[in-house]
């Protein structure tokens, strides 16, 4: 027990109080004076417009893949759960994704939204509609990244989902049925409730992974001459993750780097500590 | 294919019932048109890649999904002018130690925590499920500079390190080892097992599917990982293959993109070799460990 | 029953242990120093061959040669500073020097082996930005200045004179209009390959602004005039003007400039002399030539961009590995070693005796850079990174959120000056 013990003390306690007392100094990779700054760099952080930029632009991750995932998740998981046939086709072909490099499939779509000769646009101009910049617009920028998200996750829902489908008793649906309540009142009255449990726990696991968001951007909108910056035309798609990463090893300014990683670790925290209230709840009840 | 249908376990209970909806239910050709054009979204980009990688010249850019001249040369010339195979060693490499690692080091620690009585278990317990809280993104920039000190920049061992034991994985073997029943144990330890005998040849045993969901699980994360390692790893030769993937497609590459999807190709296509032997196993270890955290 | 277990952690633990790569031989009386420079084939390749002649001479010493891929080689070797485990003789681009010298990176040259009168006799007069506080802190083995690229068959294919180049600016967007191809708002062949990233950024600050007569900045380096004159407003409109209005080309046309020239889709573009190892081997297939950069009108000032990457010696080098050290930079900047740069990576010779060679100056590839050096100014960046970001942000203000080129033009001299601020503070 020693061993683990200790690793986890060297790996992951020692390191996360090391981040607390970076935050308080100004750090700079580059430079061998190291200034106790108290919450100064905490300050320079509120007053900063490009961390308010990968704020919002993370928020905006949340908000549009965590609904996105579920209604899709829960849409898919339901029409397999309801059809007799290909059931285990659909459940795999679907999860393909989730399984695949996220790397990987990041730079495939970069290829799809390609601006000039991507398939994306030729399709749309192909049926007469004008192209579109995806990734190479600041206001499209973050949806297209959003929407790689979501394809990609969706296979992780669908699988958990269906779980959850499974273990309700089909007895409480016939039961409901034969009461004249339409697919619909079932759904709503019965699936619904039932689910909440493997609603919350994707929730929550969706909502701690976008607000994690890191390789998609690093692979479909950093890099290329045009651009330069990590997060994409004008800051578009700059999470706060990617952030982070270029502030502490481009830019090697290890103390403000390190306070955001605290912003980010309490944000983590509330989401966390709430999902347990919730879950606890919905477990006793 | 038709696995499915046994497994919904409606069937088997309500056999009639459900022989009855069947008739009724005329919207079986829509469903399952629907699923199918959700398909074809999820598996178009897949395609694309493939058709995108056998391309060259002037046809990269065109619009047809089966190229007019398949080609290999993409292939070649990107085994030839990187270290492909490298990257590709050294994904296994990381993601099959890393496994076997936590495999081991979880479990033990999870039989331990679950089934041992010693003094400071439950602070233990504490100690380890704190972490579980506190994001990797936190941890980089102490870990970069704790690295740097011991040398382990830039080597696998660097790479491997922080993931060798992970909360998540003890909390779930915690959870999995609470469920075996004591006296199993105790017959074990009269019949002259030690502890870890009794870890090694019964416990084990008892949650092998446990066992292979976490596998899945770490092995997957491990071999797609791209954050830690595309801080710790700097030369050609340590690359694991999606940090090596993402150098070379935003450098070296040079924005030709065959060479990318050539490259990207070779990354998912064994990936989904493996998948297709294993799906059934993998898809029920991912919802076994979703259920159970 | 406890022993059992500990066996097996030990065991564990030494395993793992085994993994982590042992430290490498010191071989005893020889001296190892470490070169660092980022991976560019051409260089790399050059580099170990030069290494070995090197050792041929000066048996006691081994150089040990490291390369990292271009986006991340300022990261390592900034990284390395406080662990000391960094380079002895490091290949900075000029841009970041400052940066370095604040950090206390870099030590000075010896005076008593690089004079500071020998370097402003020998050198080309480039070099004194890397002289920060009356002291050299680096030397290049090559420099490189900036020239235009065209294509012969697009420019026959347009009915163009594929044997003449556009001289003034205003030619050059005739051309560019002439030669871009679209169809339905999809550009399929730019007339100009535009790019704010690379390196249309130098040819804005150095050539464009002096040749509407702005002074970029102050003579001390202080202040970004950028806006101080109409003409520099002009500039930058008519430089933007060239992707918004006329639409010529589109920075992320084909991933980037060099590569749509390179495929033949892009008629023209602005490269420095570092590019020609890549298109003699890319651009096989087209038919390019090269020339001196445009100018504003005819006879009017003409202006390049210079740029080069230092050797320096960084603060590790001590006590006899900076004896090495030192004789390991007087190599790597003698004049045999620029000739053999200049013949096996393309770039241009930083002595002004080789820079003035005759046979060079009428070579049709090299001539119309060695031209550009004798009018190239070095920009001097405090922090080379956010001022280009700066810079491709205002052109993407203007390009994609249609924000006016003066206010986009002042908004980004305020981000300019706020950089400089932070240095000079």
């Amino acid at each position: 027990m020693a061993l683990p013990l200790l690793f986890f003390l060297g790996v992951r306690i020692y390191p996360a109080l090391l981040a607390f007392n970076v935050s308080l100094h100004e750090w700079d990779i580059m430079s061998r004076a190291r200034p106790f700054v108290g919450l100064d760099n905490f300050r320079q952080l509120a007053a900063d417009p490009v961390f308010w930029k990968a704020a919002t632009n993370t928020f905006w991750y949340v908000a549009i893949t965590v609904p996105a995932e579920l209604a899709l998740g829960l849409a898919v998981a339901s029409l397999i759960q309801s059809v007799n046939k290909f059931q285990g086709f659909y459940r795999t072909v679907y999860f393909i994704p989730y399984i695949t490099s996220t790397v990987a499939v990041s730079w495939v779509w970069r290829w799809l939204y390609f601006k000039n000769g991507g398939i994306l646009n030729q399709l749309l101009l192909a049926v007469g509609l004008p192209a579109q910049p995806f990734l190479s617009g600041p206001a499209q920028a973050l949806y297209s990244i959003a929407a790689v998200v979501v394809w990609q996750a969706l296979g992780y829902q669908v699988i958990i989902f269906l779980a959850g489908l499974e273990m309700i008793p089909p007895t409480f649906k016939e039961a409901a049925k034969i009461d004249g309540a339409n697919a619909w009142q079932i759904f709503r009255r019965i699936t619904l409730p039932l689910l909440n449990p493997t609603i919350v726990f994707l929730a929550v696991l969706g909502t701690i992974s976008s607000l994690q968001i890191f390789a998609q951007i690093m692979n479909m909108t950093s890099g290329g001459s045009g651009q330069g910056d990590l997060g994409g035309p004008l800051n578009s798609t700059l999470s706060l993750v990617v952030y982070i990463y270029s502030l502490a090893f481009y830019k090697f300014k290890m103390g403000y780097a390190s306070a955001i990683t605290v912003v980010l670790f309490a944000v983590i925290l509330v989401v966390t500590l709430v999902q347990m209230k919730v879950l606890n709840r919905r477990i006793e009840y | 294919m038709a696995e499915g249908a046994v497994k919904t376990g409606n069937v088997d209970n309500d056999g009639k019932v459900r022989a009855a909806t069947r008739v009724k239910d005329r919207t079986w050709l829509l469903k399952h048109a629907i699923l199918l054009v959700g398909i074809l979204f999820m598996i178009f980009p897949f395609l694309w890649m493939l058709a995108t990688s056998f391309k060259q010249g002037a046809e990269v850019y065109g619009i047809n999904l089966i190229p007019r001249e398949p080609t290999w040369a993409n292939f070649t010339n990107l085994l030839k002018d990187t270290d492909y195979l490298r990257w590709y060693l050294n994904s296994t490499v990381v993601a099959m130690v890393v496994t076997a690692s936590e495999l081991f080091f979880d479990s033990m620690a999870g039989y331990a925590l679950a089934k041992l009585r010693f003094p400071g278990r439950s602070i233990i317990l504490m100690v380890i499920l704190s972490t579980l809280m506190i994001p990797t993104e936190m941890l980089i920039i102490p870990w970069y500079m704790m690295f740097t000190k011991a040398g382990w920049i830039d080597t696998l061992w660097g790479v491997m390190l922080p993931g060798l034991i992970s909360a998540f994985g003890v909390f779930l073997m915690t959870q999995f080892m609470s469920g075996i029943p004591g006296d199993l144990l105790d017959a074990a330890r009269i019949d002259g097992l030690n502890e870890f005998g009794v870890w090694w040849h019964v416990a084990l045993r008892l949650v092998k599917p446990a066992l292979a969901a976490l596998a899945i699980l770490v092995f997957l994360g491990n071999w797609n990982a791209f954050l830690w390692p595309v801080i710790v790893i700097e030369s050609s030769a340590t690359r694991t293959l999606p940090v090596g993937l993402s150098l070379f497609s935003g450098g070296e590459a040079g924005s030709e993109w065959q060479l990318i999807m050539a490259a990207a190709s070779l990354a998912v296509i064994p990936v989904l070799m493996v998948f297709a032997f294993f799906q059934r196993q993998i898809v029920q270890g991912i919802a076994l460990t979703g259920m159970k955290s | 029953m406890r022993k059992r277990w500990q066996v097996v952690t030990v065991l564990a633990l030494a395993a793992t242990l085994f993994l982590v790569p042992g430290a490498s031989g010191v071989f005893a009386k020889q001296v190892t120093i470490e070169y660092w420079q980022y991976y560019y084939e051409s260089k790399a390749k050059t580099m170990d061959e030069l290494i070995k002649i090197f050792e041929k001479q000066n048996p006691e010493i081994v150089v040990e040669h490291k390369t990292f891929p271009y986006e991340q080689f300022n990261q390592k070797v900034a990284i390395s500073v406080p662990a000391g485990k960094g380079p002895d003789v490091v290949n900075l681009y000029y841009g970041w020097a400052p940066k370095y010298v604040e950090a206390g990176y870099l030590q000075p040259l010896p005076v008593d082996e690089f004079s500071p009168r020998m370097i402003e006799n020998e050198f080309l007069p480039m070099v004194d930005a890397v002289k920060l506080n009356g002291k050299y802190w680096g030397l290049p083995t090559a420099v490189r200045a900036l020239a235009l690229f065209w294509n012969k068959d697009l420019f026959k294919e347009a009915g163009l004179d594929p044997n003449k180049p556009p001289r003034t600016w205003e030619q050059l967007q005739d051309y560019a209009v002439k030669m871009t191809k679209q169809d339905k708002g999809q550009l399929l062949q730019e007339g100009y390959a535009w790019n704010a990233g690379g390196q249309d950024n130098h040819v804005f600050v150095q050539v464009l602004l002096r040749q509407w007569g702005v002074n970029p900045f102050s003579p001390d380096n202080k202040k970004v005039l950028w806006n101080s004159k109409p003409g520099g407003y002009e500039a930058f409109e008519w430089w933007t003007n060239l992707a918004t209005r006329y639409k010529v080309g589109e920075p992320e046309f084909m991933g980037d400039y060099r590569t749509a020239f390179i495929s033949g889709k892009a008629a023209m573009m602005i490269d420095g002399s570092f590019a020609l190892g890549t298109l003699k081997s890319k651009a096989k297939d087209i038919n390019w030539g090269v020339t001196t950069l445009p100018v504003r009108e005819a006879n009017g000032v003409k202006s390049n961009f210079g740029s080069f990457w230092l050797n320096g010696l960084t603060v590790n080098a001590r006590g006899e590995k900076r004896e090495a050290a030192i004789k390991f930079l007087k190599f790597l900047t003698s004049p045999e070693v620029m000739k053999r740069w200049l013949t096996d990576v393309g770039e241009l010779p930083a002595r002004q005796a080789l820079a003035e060679d005759a046979d060079l100056q009428k070579d049709p590839i090299y001539g119309p850079f060695l031209a550009g050096l004798k009018y190239a100014h070095a920009t001097f960046f405090v922090d080379e990174t956010s001022e280009r970001q700066a810079l491709i942000d205002a052109t993407n203000e203007v390009l994609l959120k249609g924000t006016n080129p003066r206010t986009a033009l002042d908004q980004l001299v305020q981000a300019e000056q706020k950089v400089r601020d932070g240095y000079f503070k």
